[in-house]
């Protein structure tokens, strides 16, 4: 049998692709083309991919965490995280205590044009205020809007998913997240 | 005495001035040919200055710095895990792979081990991003020679590579996954058998390539002694990953490096090296690397002990004095970070040693006496990011 | 071409007008829909253009008037004139070539003996337009580009003449018409059944004709004048907005017009066998066998442009002088003989 030259077996390679894209049916209706199914392309805006998990789109803030510690402003390679805050009087926890003094959060901004989204600030949280969500649709057509106040990033925590179990062998235990109202 | 007047003297003697003038204003000697910045070809901003003689170059000389980012001057002020943000994005196909060497060197100094787990998954997610970084090369080497499919079958094939690194790290292109003493997080359920499909995906997308383009005629004559490397001038320039592999060297710090934690001694795979040092040897040195890096995620994820993701490191981390340097052997070939530490919280200066600086030094010596289009053909297969260039 | 009715001389020119128009953009629009924006993406496994119209359908018209309605930019340093007339000498020379091509037994624009000696003569005029594109252009890679053209398209000129004169000794005559009546009416061994395509006999012809039409149209694998990975556009680059609309339109033209010079020489044009050849009903049926004749090459010359890569411009040129044009002599001597003794 004589070799098939290679130029032949790379015009089989294509015409196999283009067949697999035009007919991708099983079974039955093998021969019905349709090409949207058998081709990878996801057509924005009418269908929609959805993410993983654990993708980092955008951060959400849960502002009653909050102490204004500032880690997060301190710990961001990009200084994009603006934090105001002042000190405030709270009554006592318990009758006839002494007063307490708590920081209350005035600003809290994080600028989308800079950031980076390296998980920094969500990381080193230590009273699990901020929180990744997948979501990804917030282009604006001006840069000045891709600063997030605090009330809009307030918003963002209603799309953040329940953190995923994880695989056999691992020792990690899966995170719970927050409800809110619950301080 | 010839019968020619002093008049047709002079005239003749006016005409071989006149020609002689326009000689040298044709200037047939050589025209200077600016490759880039902005060029299809150089995988970014890198300029090269050829002079041709119609079509032959006489000389090369390659002009980077365009993508100068500054990185050693930007970690003086930034703290270890704001380091590693930045580093992801000096080769940015294979993010992973740059903080692999930099969070080894810290907990060098650190004395500080990760757990078995946490190494197991580094090499995997290593191993994944020098899948998804070769497997491009092999479909967009086929773009740089004109055929354009192949480069969509590439860009396909890695899509999967990225959703996988994206399921465990949430990032796709920029994971920022490693930590000093472990990883962030572990892997989510049903990641093993899901990668383990990609991966037999992969190895079906690199017999695809063989067929299409390794076995084609018209790839054979494009690649096929041209840009010949010897060894020895190839080991004097520095050159090091598959490139220097393709001319006879069997060199891979992978299996070599004594000291390196990583769990490659235990794990059962080959060094792929070819003799001829040509182009062709290059490409064939890579589609074997991707397949045996496929072989490897197998292998690491099957054999995954259980365990901690984290050792036990302060929460603040502040590395102790001293210097440490550690090499992996990346995608692109050698790459290290020299870290120097005097106990804060940030290094005092880390020198990075990049791949592609040390590759592209050959070119003024490759690329004299080759016709135009082979420079495209060995800037293709010496496969260099601007990123790694210029950092 | 000869009407039923008797109609003014005006109202013919208007007629042939529209009808050359319609000739030459229904293959050069269906050649770039259906192949450059539809096969090509399901060989790659996306969908190529799908917002403008139903299924992209309209996308090409949507590219046309974006290509009109960009600013016109000449370079400062470019020769004027000749910038601007290279364009037109190829677009000239496409429309040229479907002057003589046949679609029914009346429908030709001009049935002229020297038919196909005619085409290929004026399809060689795109040649200059190249290179004054090259030149003209004040760009060291347009520069490249044009000469790498210039020696290419001369280089395969050769072998596309020379496949040519295997079927006009077989058919015995110039006139394409007449060739394609010379397939309708043969035989093969006797069988006249589908009358002599000269696919059959000639297929070393076939072979040659094609391989020297991928580089007469510049497609890979003789890409090198356009070379987009090292060149940008080769000589089409300093070239935007409606010039460049006339390079597109006429590469994709000229496409259509090889592809209907090997389909009415090789694959017996507008007849199919069972039809009637002398018929009225010809004249419109003939040109749909036709175009899709041509859809049939056009596809296989696509299918090769986006499979394999390109050849280095020596090793084109050696293809060319030390293979192609022996085999075609070998063609012609072949049927010489064979024509004689049968």
């Amino acid at each position: 049998m004589p070799k098939i030259p290679g130029l032949v077996k790379g015009l089989g390679v294509t015409f196999k692709e283009m067949t697999k894209t035009v007919f991708p049916n099983e079974g039955v209706k093998k021969l019905k083309p349709n090409p949207s199914k058998g081709a990878v392309t996801v057509q924005y805006p009418h269908e929609k991919e959805a993410p993983a998990t654990r993708a980092r789109g955008v951060i959400a803030l849960l502002e009653e965490n909050c102490t204004v510690c500032m880690l997060c402003a301190r710990s961001c390679p990009d200084w994009c995280i603006y934090i105001e805050g002042h000190k405030q009087k709270a009554p006592p926890r318990r009758p006839g205590g002494k007063e307490r003094t708590v920081s209350a959060l005035d600003r809290f901004d994080i600028d989308y044009a800079l950031c980076m989204y390296c998980g920094i600030c969500v990381e080193v949280c230590p009273f699990d205020a901020l929180f990744w969500s997948p979501e990804y649709e917030y282009s604006e057509p001006r840069i000045a809007e891709l600063l997030h106040d605090k009330s809009r990033l307030g918003e963002w925590m209603d799309a953040v998913p329940e953190y995923e179990p994880y695989e056999a062998g691992s020792e990690v235990k899966v995170k719970k997240l927050p409800k809110k109202g619950a301080k | 005495m010839t019968a020619v007047s002093e008049r047709g003297q002079l005239q003749y003697i006016a005409a071989q001035a006149a020609d002689a003038r326009v000689n040298v204003e044709l200037e047939t000697e050589g025209m200077t040919l600016n490759i880039g910045p902005q060029h299809p070809a150089t995988h970014g901003t890198l300029r090269i200055i050829v002079r041709l003689d119609g079509e032959q170059v006489i000389s090369a000389d390659p002009v980077m710095g365009y993508m100068h980012r500054g990185y050693e001057k930007l970690v003086e002020v930034r703290t270890y895990p704001q380091i590693n943000t930045l580093v992801n994005r000096i080769d940015w196909l294979s993010s992973f792979c740059n903080e692999v060497p930099f969070i080894l060197a810290a907990e060098q100094l650190m004395d500080v081990q990760a757990p078995p787990r946490a190494q197991w998954i580094r090499t995997a997610l290593f191993e994944m991003g020098r899948v998804a970084n070769i497997g491009l090369f092999l479909g967009e080497m086929g773009l740089q020679l004109g055929a354009l499919t192949a480069a969509f079958y590439a860009f396909r094939d890695r899509e999967y590579v990225l959703n996988q690194i994206e399921a465990v790290t949430g990032g796709r292109f920029h994971p920022n996954f490693d930590r000093i003493g472990g990883l962030k997080d572990d892997l989510p359920k049903g990641w093993v058998d899901e990668t383990k499909r990609v991966m037999q995906r992969l190895r079906d997308y690199c017999d695809e390539m063989e067929t299409l383009l390794v076995g084609n005629e018209i790839f054979e004559a494009r690649t096929r002694g041209i840009g010949v490397i010897p060894a020895e001038i190839g080991l004097s320039y520095g050159l090091s990953g598959a490139n220097i592999r393709a001319s006879g060297v069997d060199w891979d710090i992978r299996r070599d490096d004594p000291q390196s934690p990583l769990p490659y001694k235990e794990l059962d795979w080959k060094v792929w090296t070819h003799p001829d040092g040509d182009s062709f040897a290059r490409y064939w040195v890579r589609l074997q690397e991707t397949r045996e890096a496929t072989a490897l995620v197998d292998q690491l994820l099957d054999g995954l002990p259980s365990g901690p993701i984290m050792a036990k490191v302060p929460r603040i981390i502040k590395v102790p004095e001293g210097e440490a340097y550690v090499a992996t052997e990346n995608p692109l070939g050698e790459m290290g970070y020299y870290v120097v530490s005097k106990g804060d919280l940030g290094p005092f200066r880390v020198k990075i040693r990049t791949a592609s600086f040390n590759n592209i030094s050959i070119l003024p010596w490759v690329l004299k006496g080759v016709y135009v289009p082979d420079v495209i053909t060995i800037l293709g297969t010496l496969y260099f990011i601007l990123g790694d260039i210029d950092r | 071409m000869t009407f039923a009715i008797e109609l003014a001389y005006w109202q013919q020119s208007i007629l042939r007008v529209i009808g050359v128009l319609a000739a030459v953009l229904i293959p050069a629009g269906t050649f770039v829909y259906v192949f450059l924006f539809k096969m090509v993406s399901f060989m790659q496994s996306r969908l190529g253009p799908m917002e403008a119209g139903p299924y992209g359908s309209m996308q090409l018209f949507a590219e046309v008037g974006k290509f009109i309605q960009k600013e016109d930019i000449v370079p400062d340093a470019a020769d004027k004139g000749l910038f601007k007339l290279a364009p037109y000498l190829i677009v000239a020379s496409v429309l040229l070539t479907y002057f003589v091509v046949p679609f029914g037994p009346d429908a030709v624009f001009a049935n002229l003996d020297v038919g196909i000696f005619f085409a290929l003569a004026v399809s060689s005029i795109s040649v200059i337009g190249i290179l004054i594109a090259g030149w003209a252009s004040a760009n060291k890679y347009s520069l490249l580009g044009g000469l790498r053209a210039a020696g290419q398209l001369i280089a395969y000129e050769l072998p596309l003449l020379l496949a040519v004169v295997g079927v006009v000794i077989q058919a015995g005559t110039m006139n394409l018409q007449g060739i394609v009546a010379a397939q309708a009416d043969g035989s093969v061994f006797g069988w006249s059944g589908i009358g002599n395509p000269y696919f059959l006999t000639q297929f070393i012809g076939l072979f040659i004709f094609l391989v020297a039409a991928q580089a007469e149209l510049t497609q890979t694998p003789f890409d090198m004048p356009i070379a987009e990975s090292e060149l940008v556009a080769g000589y089409m680059t300093e070239y935007s907005g409606v010039r460049f609309l006339l390079f597109f339109i006429a590469e994709f033209a000229s496409a259509g017009a090889f592809a209907a010079l090997a389909a009415t020489l090789f694959l017996g044009g507008w007849y199919f066998p069972g039809l009637d050849a002398t018929a009225n009903y010809m004249n419109v049926v003939g040109p749909l066998i036709l175009l899709a004749k041509i859809m049939l090459i056009g596809g296989l010359i696509f299918f090769i442009r986006f499979t394999y890569p390109r050849f280095r411009e020596d090793q084109l040129q050696r293809f060319a002088w030390t293979i192609l044009i022996p085999l075609s002599l070998l063609n012609i001597f072949v049927t010489a003989i064979l024509k004689v003794v049968f």
